[in-house]
């Protein structure tokens, strides 16, 4: 199966049209490089039965994603539950209430391993050998492991002081890890500066407008595993700001292409941690663009982007769609953490507090409708950042193993139903 | 002062290939607009209306002049300055 429907790359501010190539930015403005898709011709080819038949992953909407012939990389990665979350709902109030739960997707454990797939399979493609990326922790991890797992030599550049499970979950892969005296933003510019020197794929330099495009899944994903529609609100947690714009691409792909019958209203709601909000603020403020922040400072390590590259289109996307965006206290995130847990048995990892949270602050604003239908993003998982939980979870009881023992501590309660 | 003003590779073809520029300023203004001078085709570039466009960064010995006095900025002698494209991370 052929299936390139790709036409080139073009520029998200002037529309001039370029070849695809790894480059990210327009050579007249520096403006962004997005995928340009021949949509009538996809449309022609793709019915819902035909992939319906495919695997559940995300290559199922492979027409939809930049590659150009078959995947050769992360072949497995999507494919994640959505949660009916009727308990989590009557925790916040929110009565019809979903969580998408990529703190399962693979191999990671993040919704990065949706990016890195598409950005690894072009690498491949474009026959580099070394890739690499800046990261916050979850997206090191994937391009990491998908990197070996093709094959390709990586280069990860992460803040030095990222928590313990995120570094040891990019090192066992056998990558090149580089702890970097920095924040995020510091990271990101030197990775700039190494991916045009030394010309490896970045995933998120010079590939990032095929990595970005993997993001859409989440998007098509949620859309096809309701019901073929779209939600009224949707939740997600902001870092760079592309996820957000990209679920909604995904959707508008979708009703483009045929596949969904109306055309999307759904709101947008972004959420960050407010030791780093610069959408949350500017969206606050009414601010075109957002305000960079010098210094993130939040438990919410891999949400925590000072300059987001996509900032400005998040933040229009978010105001034009009728949504908002809150940012939620490090004691939010960590109670969210917990809530999300013991409601759904869903662990997730920090990012998945604040859009928790952030669900919860504005539907008390009134800014959320708690009778609309809600899928909450949730996208990293819990076990990566259980330095966030320390003091926050009771350690277990410990006794002998004796019947008594276990009495002193247990009095009462044998379970109503066989008594 | 002596400045260096460092190309990204993506743009190397409007400054005849140069990946660095040697130009004299006082300001990070001053050395974009001494850049613009030698290499016209980066003036478009880099400036719209005269304000430096959206996805462009500055830095100089690295670090963002949004933490300093933005293009007002003063620039020591061999300092270096470093046009480097927004769209990149997350
Ligand atoms: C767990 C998690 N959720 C969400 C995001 C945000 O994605 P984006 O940078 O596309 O806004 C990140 C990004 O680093 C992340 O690690
Ligand atoms: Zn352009």
């Amino acid at each position: 199966m052929s299936t390139s429907f790709v036409r080139g790359m073009k520029c998200r501010l002037c529309a001039k049209i370029y070849p695809v190539t790894p480059v990210n930015f327009c050579q007249d403005d520096f403006g962004p490089l997005e995928i340009d898709y021949d949509y009538d011709a996809i449309r022609a080819v793709l019915s819902k039965e035909k992939l319906e038949a495919r695997s559940f992953n995300m290559w199922r909407y492979q027409e939809l994603l930049p590659t150009d012939g078959e995947p050769t990389v992360g072949l497995h990665v999507g494919g994640t539950p959505l949660v009916k979350a009727c308990r989590l709902g009557q925790a916040l109030g929110f009565n019809n209430l979903w969580v998408k739960n990529d703190a399962v997707n693979f191999p990671t454990l993040s919704f990065k391993d949706r990016v890195v797939a598409v950005a690894l399979s072009k690498a491949k493609e474009f026959g580099l050998t070394t890739v690499g990326c800046a990261s916050t922790g979850n997206l090191a991890n994937s391009v990491a492991s998908i990197a070996a797992s093709a094959g390709l030599k990586s280069f990860i550049f992460i803040p030095a002081d990222l928590e313990k499970a995120k570094v040891l979950g990019t090192s066992v892969y056998g990558a090149q890890v580089i702890g970097v005296k920095g924040t995020y933003d510091e990271v990101n510019r030197l990775c700039t500066q190494v991916a045009f020197k030394y010309g490896w794929g970045f995933v998120n330099i010079n590939l990032r407008p095929f990595y970005a495009e993997g993001s859409k899944s989440m998007g098509f994903e949620i859309a096809e595993q309701l019901g073929w529609r779209t939600p009224a609100q949707v939740v997600v947690p902001m870092a760079g700001g592309a996820l957000i714009g990209k679920i909604s691409k995904g959707f508008h792909e979708l009703h483009r292409i045929g596949l969904l019958h109306d055309a999307p209203t759904t709101k947008f709601f972004g959420a960050q941690a407010s030791g780093c909000s610069p959408i949350s603020t500017a969206v606050k403020n009414g601010w075109d663009s957002h305000r960079p922040v010098r210094k993130p400072n939040t438990i919410c390590k891999s949400l925590a982007i000072g300059d987001p590259a996509d900032g400005y289109f998040a933040g229009k996307l978010i105001r034009e769609s009728g949504g908002w965006a809150e940012d939620v206290s490090d004691d939010e995130i960590r109670d969210a953490m917990i809530l999300l847990a013991q409601t759904e048995g869903i662990f997730a990892e920090t990012a998945g507090g604040v859009t928790v949270a952030a669900a919860m602050k504005l539907l008390q604003q009134g800014k959320m409708d708690a009778d609309a239908e809600t899928v909450l993003c949730i996208t990293g998982n819990g076990l990566k950042t259980s330095e966030a939980m320390a003091n926050k979870v009771p350690e277990p009881v410990v006794i002998g193993t004796s019947l008594q023992e276990f009495e002193a501590i247990h009095q009462g309660h044998r379970e109503p139903a066989l008594a | 002062m002596a400045v260096k003003v460092q190309i990204p590779t993506p743009m190397r073809p409007h400054t005849g290939n140069l990946p660095t520029v040697d130009v004299s300023a006082a300001t990070a203004g001053e050395a974009l607009r001494e850049l613009c001078k030698l290499h016209p085709a980066m003036e478009q570039r880099l400036f719209d209306n005269g304000q430096l466009r959206r996805f462009v960064n500055i830095f100089i010995n690295d670090e963002d002049i949004r933490y300093l006095e933005n293009l007002d900025t003063k620039i020591k002698d061999s300092d270096d300055l470093a046009i480097i494209p927004a769209v990149a991370g997350g």
